[in-house]
């Protein structure tokens, strides 16, 4: 039994392999997730480039920086890029990192695999990217593909569809990942509704990606076959359907949404309670109310194409199924509040970013109601209107969230403290310049200015300059974000204490600051967990 | 009425703070910031389903926002605020703030579905449109006639959207929003567009008229609209769907005049044979 117990001390210490061994050959799950999180700040800096010379573009009217084609392949790339290569890729790494520190497990339960989901992604950025640099340029045809547009484009359009194959493989296998450690490597005693809502979102969300990947992948595959081997599934002239490519396409896209954003409820139902002081407000009701989105996700595709030409019943159909979504969104945003009401607030840079996107994503959900409304949806489709409300979503949403998720666990990952000034620098930074940058574009978009063009009418000049001002400050703001956590890791102030935040509950906070390479080798205790589930 | 006086008053008065902005352009700010009420039925409903919409947001807005912003000023740590841990659950107000949603939503949902059956009805037009968008332009045949139409952006908006053209947007009248041939439609009477493409997918969209419809390879959709008699005049749009390196450069422009002025057009422009299409030229 002793010797047993010195084995174990000894593993926890030792077989770290050295050097590029290390990360090449990586099955440690702290590993794969750093170097998820390292791939996904990376793109998030190319597609954030890729943002500000569209929004240089759009500075004013009769602006010429780029050729109408070179100005659609930046918008189809960074849509792309920050989609693929920016969100999910961190989602993954946050997993990675804290799924078996919450649940009391040693790892994830499929190490080798995971380090072939991580593998993978280099090899599609680096092609997806690199079609740039082919005859004729990156793909133009928007992030959303619609055939027969892109049927048009030359050696960018089969290595785009090769490196969506390939970021879809690795999805795949990491939400089985997640789904295997979920169910099988809980520690005894952590029962499913004991589980950290960061672990509940995430186990909806590798349902989801497993049942959608797979999707985006056939309608893809179904455009190269038209393209290379003389199908016909959505050439009209060979008696097939554009149309059809749309509903496939949308029967993933729009489920891809909510894998972009459950993680990001998850986060924010740990952070809230834990600078609030005070319990998560109505936890199986937060669960119950992801699973019904969850559900929703697969029945609501129709609303991205109210002006396809539907029949009425079923712009009826999809316009009620939307709708219905602001019920279980509205009872998390509501738990949300409740939890802060009455609680003891302080507010850390994670707070921080947690009531901002609050605020924030809660703005990009009322434009969403006002866009299920079909008939209004006709005058808001392919606007300005719109590039407003998902960028609401996903930037004070689910970027927010990733900040948030970062600043909070950051002293767990690395023992040290990041320093809180600069931190509060970019977080007011951010939230001040997003608005900026994204409310006027409401504006723009209800004014009758289409979104995906290179130029504009001269009254819309006014607003653009004003978006394109608050995308230039809050892109260079984000250059503090990546400065601070490598400052933290190398001169943060050391953390003595398992936990900095004195309301943090949660298996992860049992744990010394920083997480041991391996652990939880040993189950933790009852006492732990139910210090834990006080949430 | 009130609601849309309520909203020019608050549009005015965000339009008083954003004075110091470079707004040298707008000549009516709130036509920057709002959608247009446009000038058929359809457009000018929708525009109150809007507004409609965007106030109920406002007041679930007021009323989310401001219980956060209570907590957050007066149940601060540094207030000395004592976290009530107790609070976790409470079947009443989860049931309240679960249905008082679904009733609004109801009551949203019932004159939005209202007003799309009733701008989705195609019968009975008096005037039948084909619309063929291809990359780029639009082609206008006016059915039971021998008119047709091809539109294309205008000599001068295409010569400034060049690159190192060297002219100011401001300099042209209606900089991308102008077309060499305009479609002519009459006043007062229900125009049925029948929407497709020969190319890839474009959408027809004049704000003004509150129609928006994807043109399709394929597919032959259906719009109508009727614009009111005592608006006569010149309507703007743009195509709404990404269509290649032309698709910011591909305008719609709707001339509308009394029935009487459109027969003449018709008659003037009819020849006695079907005028052959001609074929669109590429964009250089």
């Amino acid at each position: 039994m002793a010797e047993l117990h010195q084995t174990a001390a000894h593993a926890e210490h030792d077989h770290k392999p050295h050097g590029w061994r290390r990360w090449v050959f990586a099955t440690n799950h702290k590993d794969i997730g750093t170097m998820y999180l390292i791939a996904a700040a990376t793109m998030f800096l190319i597609g954030g480039l890729a943002a500000m010379a569209i929004r240089a573009q759009l500075f004013k009217s009769g602006m010429k920086l780029f050729d109408p084609t070179m100005f659609n392949s930046l918008t189809t790339m960074h849509g792309l890029i920050m989609i693929f290569g920016a969100i999910m890729p961190a989602w993954v790494g946050l997993a990675n990192w804290m799924i078996p520190l919450q649940i009391g497990a040693p790892d994830m339960a499929l190490p080798r695999l995971n380090n072939l989901s991580f593998w993978i992604l280099p090899f599609a950025f680096t092609l997806m990217l690199a079609s740039f640099f082919v005859p004729g340029g990156a793909v133009a045809g928007g992030w959303t593909m619609y055939p027969p547009l892109m049927q048009q484009f030359g050696a960018a359009f089969p290595m785009l569809i090769f490196a969506i194959h390939l970021m879809g493989i690795s999805s795949i296998l990491g939400a089985i990942n997640v789904i295997v450690t979920i169910m099988n490597l809980r520690a005894p005693g952590m029962t499913l509704l004991r589980m950290p809502l960061f672990v509940w979102t995430w186990l909806i969300t590798a349902y989801l990606l497993i049942a959608v990947m797979p999707v985006l992948a056939g309608a893809v595959t179904m455009q190269l076959t038209d393209h290379f081997f003389g199908t016909s599934f959505f050439n009209a002239a060979g008696g097939g359907d554009p149309v059809l490519f749309l509903h496939v396409f949308w029967f993933f896209g729009h489920p891809e949404v909510y894998i972009l954003i459950l993680p990001a409820f998850g986060i924010i139902s740990e952070i809230i309670p834990t600078f609030s002081r005070k319990p998560l407000f109505g936890y199986e009701a937060m669960v119950y109310a992801t699973a019904s989105i969850a559900f929703l996700s697969f029945i609501v595709w129709g609303h991205h194409m109210f002006t396809v030409g539907m029949p009425v019943a079923a712009q009826l159909f999809f316009m009620l199924s939307t709708m219905l979504i602001a019920v279980p969104t509205g009872v998390k945003v509501f738990n949300w509040v409740a939890t802060m009401w009455r609680g003891s607030l302080s507010f850390e840079p994670p707070m921080l970013f947690a009531v901002a996107f609050l605020f924030l994503f809660s703005i990009g959900g009322f434009s969403g109601l006002m866009l299920a409304l079909v008939p209004s949806d006709y005058q808001y489709h392919g606007t300005y209107f719109v590039v407003a409300h998902f960028h609401y979503v996903l930037v004070p949403g689910a970027v927010f969230a990733i900040f948030g998720g970062v600043y909070y666990w950051l002293p767990k990952w690395s023992g040290r403290m990041y320093d809180m000034r600069l931190a509060k620098w970019h977080f007011w930074l951010s939230v001040i310049f997003v608005n900026v940058l994204f409310f006027p574009q409401h504006f723009l978009g209800l004014a009758g200015m289409p979104r995906r063009i290179p130029d504009y009418a001269p009254q819309f000049t006014d607003w653009n300059m004003v978006s394109s001002i608050g995308g230039f400050i809050f892109g260079a703001s984000q250059v503090l974000f990546p400065y601070i956590v490598i400052k933290c890791i190398r001169s943060g102030k050391p953390i003595e204490a398992n936990s900095p935040w004195d309301g943090a509950h949660g298996l992860e906070w049992e744990l010394p600051c920083p997480a041991p390479y391996h652990s939880w080798q040993t189950p933790p205790t009852e006492a732990m967990l139910a210090h834990g589930a006080e949430h | 009425m009130k609601r849309a006086r309520l909203g020019r008053l608050l549009g005015s008065s965000v339009l008083g703070l954003a004075g110091r902005l470079p707004l040298a352009w707008g000549a009516s700010g709130w036509d920057e910031l709002n959608m247009p009420r446009g000038v058929t039925s359809a457009s000018k409903s929708i525009y109150a389903l809007h507004m409609m919409a965007l106030w109920v947001c406002v007041g679930i807005a007021v009323v989310v926002f401001g219980v956060m912003i209570w907590s957050l000023i007066f149940h601060r740590k540094s207030r000395g605020a004592v976290p009530d841990v107790t609070l976790t659950h409470s079947t009443k107000v989860e049931v309240v703030w679960t249905t008082v949603p679904v009733l609004i939503l109801v009551g949203m949902a019932i004159p939005a579905a209202r007003l799309l059956v009733k701008i989705n009805n195609n019968t009975d037009p008096q005037v039948n449109i084909r619309v063929t968008g291809f990359q780029w332009g639009w082609r206008y045949q006016y059915l039971g006639t021998t008119v047709s139409v091809i539109s294309k952006i205008s000599a001068s908006s295409n010569a400034a959207s060049q690159l190192h053209s060297g002219i100011r947007p401001t300099s042209v009248p209606h900089y991308l929003l102008s077309v060499d041939h305009q479609v002519v439609v009459p006043v007062g009477e229900k125009v049925r567009l029948l929407i497709t493409s020969i190319d890839v997918i474009h959408s027809w969209w004049v704000p003004d008229l509150g129609v928006k419809r994807d043109a399709i390879p394929g597919y032959i959709n259906e719009a109508s609209f009727t614009i009111a008699a005592d608006r006569p005049g010149t309507y703007r749009g743009q195509c709404t769907e990404l269509c290649g390196r032309g698709h910011a450069y591909m305008p719609i422009v709707v001339r509308a005049v009394t029935p009487a002025a459109y027969q003449a057009w018709l008659k003037k422009h009819s020849s006695p044979r079907a005028r052959r299409p001609r074929t669109p030229r590429q964009r250089p």
